[in-house]
């Protein structure tokens, strides 16, 4: 080790605490620095004000709480208490800058038709703004944070395909209420040709070329009573808005990634995988989570994400 | 006394330094014994069903509580967010409580119901899958892990202990049949653990696989009840102020 000889801080005759160890190992007794001590006795002084005026100290049955007064509305009554953060928050949530920003607007919003948001400039802004968090606060882990959602798990919002419907009306009673779609398993239905056959129907619905023979014999499952698949998706495939089922006829899959299977040989099992094994998803419900004029901004948004009719 | 004197003394030192302590940390709890407002009296809160309790136990154990905390504080960015904040009532049956000052991954304490099964199990096993921007680790063993419930009853005893008003004799079955009804009162049962743990978990098969008893469906029961037993809608806003 260096030679290191500190001075000690103040001039004059080097104090040290009068212990010597190993012979000549001395110990400096410097007083506190002045700065030090003058923040040690604020933070007492701190201590003491925040005493006065916010609740601190147990007494008896209760505790002292404090000269500060928050106010705020509860049940139709003006209440004021000592300050505390649950009042502060009620408080705020009712009179703060921001809180009445935000309800002049939601009040707007709820008063306003569908057409009439739509036709204002300044409430569309207010609902692509206000609803994008909302969005991703609560959907965005399930439909993906821009709404392409994940095949077989969640639908995508953003393209123009709709199973419960995609007019704002749909969208707003799909968040409200919640949606089940259900398709049952056909394993127990179907014998291999049987399966085969309608899965060659179901492709050529969407312009797939296939065996026309083996989609004949689907086609009789599927409008038949054996199937009965034309009950939720329709005789001519476009599937039941009340079901929540799936358009057959057109090149966007939900349940499976038909357009991305290298071949037919890969669609075709894609396909009777599906109608082996059904489909239960669940859409949660939003009423009671989420206020009635956040749903209705929901709704605008989820709408304007690319695909709203 | 001079102060030299304390700084010399270590026993000395020890002492004083416990005292100064001492007032800080007895300041926060003794009131905690008499003032009965600390705790909200508010309808619906109980104790664990089995199933919720080994799901619990299965958080802990794989640290969720070190990136995700269940406390919901009075603010109004948590307020938006995560919706009411957390009341002391809504934990009294918490031993440990999670409460957690962590917050790598959003809040819990109100988790329960805002998403399906199938995505708790989706995420859970691989949370980029339905995630992409996730941080959070993959925990696939759970859907693998048989849940062992062995010692169900005695996890029960213990928490009785300190308690949790889990039911042993008939008398405390017909508390907790007063208290929350008898469908409830029978998941609380001690001596029909076993069988309301497993009933619970086939009524809901909440890991999606009928034919297993998994870690999984004890873990998603857990956070499927998290925050979700006060009915909110039943209190003023400001209501709950009063026990401050
Ligand atoms: C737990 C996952 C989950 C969450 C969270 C979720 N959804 Fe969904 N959503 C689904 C599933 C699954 C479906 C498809 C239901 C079906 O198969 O019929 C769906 C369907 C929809 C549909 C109908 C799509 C169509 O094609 O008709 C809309 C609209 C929608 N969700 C909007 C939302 C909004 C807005 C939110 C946020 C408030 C949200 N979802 C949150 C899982 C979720
Ligand atoms: C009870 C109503 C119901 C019946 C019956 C039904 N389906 Fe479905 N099907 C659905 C629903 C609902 C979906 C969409 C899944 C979802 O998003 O919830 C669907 C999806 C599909 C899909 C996947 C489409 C995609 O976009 O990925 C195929 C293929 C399909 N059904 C074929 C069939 C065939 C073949 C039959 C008859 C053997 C059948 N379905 C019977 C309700 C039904
Ligand atoms: C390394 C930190 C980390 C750990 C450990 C962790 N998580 Fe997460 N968790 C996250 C992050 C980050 C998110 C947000 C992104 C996402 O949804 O995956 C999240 C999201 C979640 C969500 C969705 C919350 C919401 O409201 O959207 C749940 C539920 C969840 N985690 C449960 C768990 C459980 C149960 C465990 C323990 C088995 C766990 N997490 C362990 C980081 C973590």
């Amino acid at each position: 080790m260096a030679n290191t000889t500190d001075k000690p801080k103040t001039g004059g005759a080097v104090q040290t605490t009068g212990h010597a160890w190993d012979g000549d190992i001395q110990e400096f007794n410097n007083p506190l620095p002045t700065w030090w001590i003058w923040a040690f006795y604020l933070t007492v002084a701190f201590a003491v004000i925040y005493w006065i005026l916010y609740p601190a100290w147990p007494m008896g049955k209760g505790f002292t709480t404090g000269v500060s007064e928050v106010t705020f509305e509860s049940g139709g009554k003006e209440v004021t208490t000592h300050w505390n953060t649950r009042a502060r928050l009620a408080h705020e949530m009712q009179a703060s800058d921001e809180a009445q920003r935000q309800r002049e607007y939601l009040e707007r919003v709820a008063s306003a038709d569908f057409n009439t948001i739509f036709g204002d400039a300044d409430m569309m802004a207010f609902a692509q703004s206000t609803a994008k968090g909302i969005f991703g606060d609560n959907c965005a882990p399930c439909h993906g944070s821009g709404g392409a959602g994940v095949t077989a798990l969640f639908p995508n919002l953003a393209d123009d395909d709709w199973l419960w419907g995609g007019s704002v009306d749909d969208i707003q009673t799909t968040i409200q209420h919640g949606r089940r779609g259900y398709m049952p398993p056909f394993k127990q239905t179907f014998n291999e040709q049987q399966l085969a056959d309608v899965t060659d129907y179901v492709l050529g619905l969407s312009g797939h070329q296939v065996d026309p023979e083996a989609a004949k014999r689907g086609q009789a499952i599927f409008q038949g009573e054996t199937g009965g698949c034309y009950y939720c998706h329709l005789t001519d495939g476009t599937g039941r808005k009340s079901q929540g089922a799936a358009n057959l006829t057109d090149a966007i899959w939900t349940m499976i990634d038909v357009p991305g299977a290298a071949d037919m040989d890969a669609k075709r099992r894609l396909v009777s995988g599906v109608i082996s094994n059904g489909v239960t998803r669940i859409m949660p419900p939003w009423d009671g989570r989420l206020s009635p004029e956040q749903i209705k901004l929901l709704s605008v948004y989820v709408h304007e994400l690319g695909g709203g009719q | 006394m001079k102060h030299e004197s304390l700084e010399i003394n270590s026993g000395l030192l020890i002492l004083f330094t416990l005292i100064a302590i001492s007032i800080g940390g007895l300041a926060e709890i003794i009131p905690l014994y008499y003032i009965d407002d600390t705790v909200e009296k508010v309808d619906g809160v109980r104790p664990y069903t089995p199933l919720e309790l080994r799901g619990r136990d299965i958080y802990q154990r794989e640290g969720c509580y070190t990136c995700h905390s269940q406390m919901i504080r009075p603010f109004r960015d948590e307020h938006l967010r995560y919706g009411h904040y957390s009341l002391a009532a809504e934990s009294k049956y918490d031993h440990p409580f999670q409460w957690g000052s962590k917050r790598t991954g959003p809040d819990l304490a109100r988790v329960g119901e805002k998403y399906s099964d199938a995505w708790h199990v989706a995420h859970l096993e691989a949370p980029r899958s339905v995630v992409p921007e996730s941080i959070m680790p993959g925990y696939p063993w759970l859907l693998e892990n048989e849940l062992d419930y062995t010692s169900i009853e005695k996890r029960m005893r213990a928490l009785r202990m300190t308690g949790v008003p889990y039911a042993l004799t008939e008398e405390e079955n017909q508390a907790n049949v007063d208290k929350y009804g008898p469908e409830v009162a029978a998941k609380l049962d001690i001596t029909r653990a076993d069988d309301s743990l497993i009933e619970q978990a086939i009524a809901r098969n909440y890991d999606g696989d009928p034919s297993r008893l998994t870690e999984m469906d004890a873990l998603v029961a857990y956070l499927q009840m998290l925050g979700t037993l006060v009915d909110f809608s039943k209190y003023e806003q400001g209501h709950f102020a009063e026990f401050r």
